[in-house]
């Protein structure tokens, strides 16, 4: 009977979802109407981003469970697609929506290297480890350390390089859902982060992964939609094509001959007049050689091996029927990331192209100050303090080098730029709200779950019945949020240098631990354990010498990849140990065959 | 748990060279093209400079349709070792 319902709703998804979102497309029709009855756009602000989260609540409230496999692998059910749509959200954080677009249009070419890297590591995630970690059974990522190389410390130390690394992104997400919070509900920046906790732990705390993964579905509509909708309407309002993504490569050539007589490259004319906001120094496409080309490649190499050790995403691919349906949701997965990172550039260079140009209405460049200071949006986000105008050298006009903007703008202000209407700038404040309360909903269940299952049920109780077990994992998971939640109210660092270092730390301790794990039978408890202490302890060695002591980075190997470091040391750590030490028992070796058949049982029993 | 047979051994050298070819691919986009995208960029592809596309597109698309490829070609390997899940 509960099988049969369970069944029926699996069978009803694309149903379900498809009533949600023609429901979510109705509600920002309202939205218009409701603007164009003189509703201002404060109240619609909090409209989009309220409803959205009681949706979200709804759905996590639905999925409430008191069943262990439920709660950490949403009872391996997900079919691909829904799958492919959960890891989407749970992979792109508020920094790819608020950030991203930015970044590429103030860092030009070296910035596309983040583009590049959060595509292609879902390559490695496919080839060498989601289809092998599925068959495996595992709950979670330590799980799988401590089953193949056997005994409790190789288990405890994946727990605290996960717990290091999920942590570190998980306050940049609470820092990004507060703010996008408070500038929408118009409260102060610490109740936003608590009021975007308390959204966070309501999608997550009843279900597990479960309730995760059915908001992180919903979650990914609602910011794709917020995503592509300004971007495609902007295009059209401006006239750069219908679809701008095929049709902007002369807005490209058009920025390089702007850049040249508009004078790029020089320094701001002065100090800007406060902290956060920068003049446009780099030129758009610029790719450079040598040294230029080397940290673009070591850049995109660090954020790929980040990507296929980070365990909230490798979790994601715990949670579908087969060895078969995690392949094919790790090939959904980056079709729908895809449809956001190729949109990103797009943004970011029609934006630029409309602030430059002065033969576009926009563009403001150029113009006079009196003229320019009249505008909106340029009104609107000088308050918040998010651009500032300076007229260095006293001629009345722009300059390039005079306009000072935050990088967060390019997102959040297009819809202004180009004239849309105000519903616009609520759906994308309801986008970035998705973005980073699914991120860290699928962070904090990592953290939360690897704790309870792995350090709580496997090592201190083995002996804890379902009940405590679940109860435990529920305390955890609050705990953590509000740890995480105190820490971003500190604000300690930008958004983006959090998130690469979260990367660079699972690239440094996790990697080679389980790559080598599936691929090399020789590799054992020893070689594991010091490939993910010396790999980790390296690249955080390193991370601090060169942040925080003042070493100047070796080969310009900065902080932002310090996993170059930390991944070789990994490596031949691993290798070099586990050759002097003896070959795993036979057991370890027929489990490694049977991690590489896809067909049978799962090597961990259903429930364990 | 099934033993190491022969059939099986197949299996893992067809999905092992599979894998490897797959990576190589991954390599050059991943890389190589961003490497030389300053000399790419002489070149133009629908209107874009041809090294500033890949790392715009170019790359992105290779990756979507490596990952869909190599699962079709794995679905083929593991049926010819009658392995294949339902």
């Amino acid at each position: 009977m509960a099988e049969n319902s369970r069944q029926d709703f699996i069978k009803s998804l694309p149903r379900i979802y498809g009533l949600y979102t023609g429901g979510f497309i109705v509600f920002i029709f309202l939205m218009a109407i409701l603007e164009q009855l003189g509703v201002g756009a404060a109240t619609i602000g909090i409209l989009f981003v309220a409803f959205t989260v009681v949706i979200y609540a709804v759905i996590g409230w639905l999925s409430r469970t008191m069943q262990v496999d439920a709660y950490y692998v949403a009872g391996r059910e997900v079919p691909p697609v829904f799958n492919g749509m959960a890891t989407a959200a749970d992979w792109m954080s508020g920094a790819s929506f608020v950030a991203l677009a930015g970044g590429i249009y103030f860092g030009g070419h070296g910035y596309l290297a983040f583009v590049v890297g959060w595509t292609g590591g879902y390559v490695l995630v496919n080839s060498l480890l989601a289809p092998y970690l599925r068959k495996f059974g595992c709950y979670t990522v330590p799980d799988f350390i401590g089953t193949r190389y056997g005994g409790n410390l190789a288990r405890f130390i994946a727990t605290v390089i996960l717990v290091v690394a999920s942590f570190t992104y998980v306050t940049a997400q609470i820092n990004a859902s507060g703010t996008i919070a408070s500038r929408a509900l118009l409260i102060p920046f610490e109740y936003g982060v608590w009021f975007g906790l308390l959204g966070i732990l309501l999608c997550s705390m009843l279900g597990g992964m479960r309730a995760v993964t059915w908001t992180q579905v919903a979650q990914y509509i609602v910011l794709i939609i917020a995503y592509l909708v300004p971007v495609i309407w902007m295009s059209n309002v401006q006239g750069f094509g219908i679809i701008p993504h095929f049709s902007y490569g002369d807005a490209v050539s058009r920025i390089a001959e702007l850049e040249a007589s508009l004078g790029v490259g020089a320094a701001a004319g002065g100090d800007a007049p406060f902290g956060g906001v920068r003049v446009l120094t780099t030129l758009h496409n610029d790719p450079g050689t040598g040294m230029a080309s080397w940290k673009f490649v070591t850049l995109a190499l660090c954020m790929m091996a980040g990507t296929a050790s980070l365990p909230h995403i490798l979790m994601r691919y715990f949670t579908t029927p087969s060895v078969r349906a995690a392949r094919k949701s790790v090939s959904w997965s980056l079709l729908f990331i895809f449809l956001l990172y190729f949109t990103a550039p797009a943004l970011a260079t029609l934006t630029k192209l409309q602030v430059l140009d002065p033969n576009l209405a926009t563009g403001i460049i150029g113009k006079s100050i009196d003229e320019v200071m009249a505008l909106d949006w340029i009104q609107n986000w000088e308050q918040v303090k998010f651009l500032a105008i300076n007229d260095f050298n006293g001629d009345g006009l722009l300059q390039i080098n005079e306009f000072f903007m935050r990088p967060d703008i390019v997102v959040l202000a297009t819809p202004e730029i180009a004239g849309l209407p105000y519903v616009i700038s609520g759906l994308v404040a309801a986008g970035g709200m998705a973005a980073a309360m699914s991120t860290a909903d699928g962070l904090l269940l990592a953290i939360a779950n690897a704790l309870s299952h792995d350090l709580y049920y496997k090592i201190v109780d083995p002996k804890a019945d379902t009940r405590t077990r679940l109860i435990v994992a529920r305390i955890l998971l609050i705990v953590i949020g509000a740890l995480a939640a105190v820490v971003a109210s500190f604000r300690l660092t930008g958004i983006l240098g959090a998130v690469a270092w979260a990367f660079d730390f699972a690239a440094s301790g996790l990697f080679f631990p389980l790559v080598l794990g599936v691929w090399w039978k020789r590799a054992n408890r020893q070689g594991a354990i010091a490939g993910m202490i010396l790999g980790f302890a390296a690249g955080s060695a390193y991370l601090y010498m060169v942040r925080f002591v003042g070493m100047d980075p070796w080969l310009g190997i900065d902080h932002l990849r310090f996993a170059i470091i930390g991944m070789p040391v990994s490596l031949i750590a691993m290798v070099v140990v586990s050759l002097a030490t003896e070959a795993p028992d036979e057991e370890t070796q027929k489990m490694v065959d049977a991690v590489r058949d896809p067909s049978g049982r799962t090597i961990l029993g259903q429930e364990h | 748990m099934s033993e190491p047979t022969l059939k099986m051994a197949e299996h893992w050298q067809k999905t092992r060279n599979l894998t490897i070819a797959v990576l190589v691919i991954w390599a050059i986009f991943a890389f190589v093209v961003h490497w030389f995208a300053k000399g790419l960029n002489v070149s133009s592809f629908l209107g874009f400079p041809l090294g500033y596309y890949f790392a715009v597109q170019g790359s992105l698309v290779i990756f979507v349709l490596l990952i869909f490829g190599q699962n079709l070609m794995q679905d083929k390997i593991d049926a010819d070792a009658g392995i294949s899940e339902s």
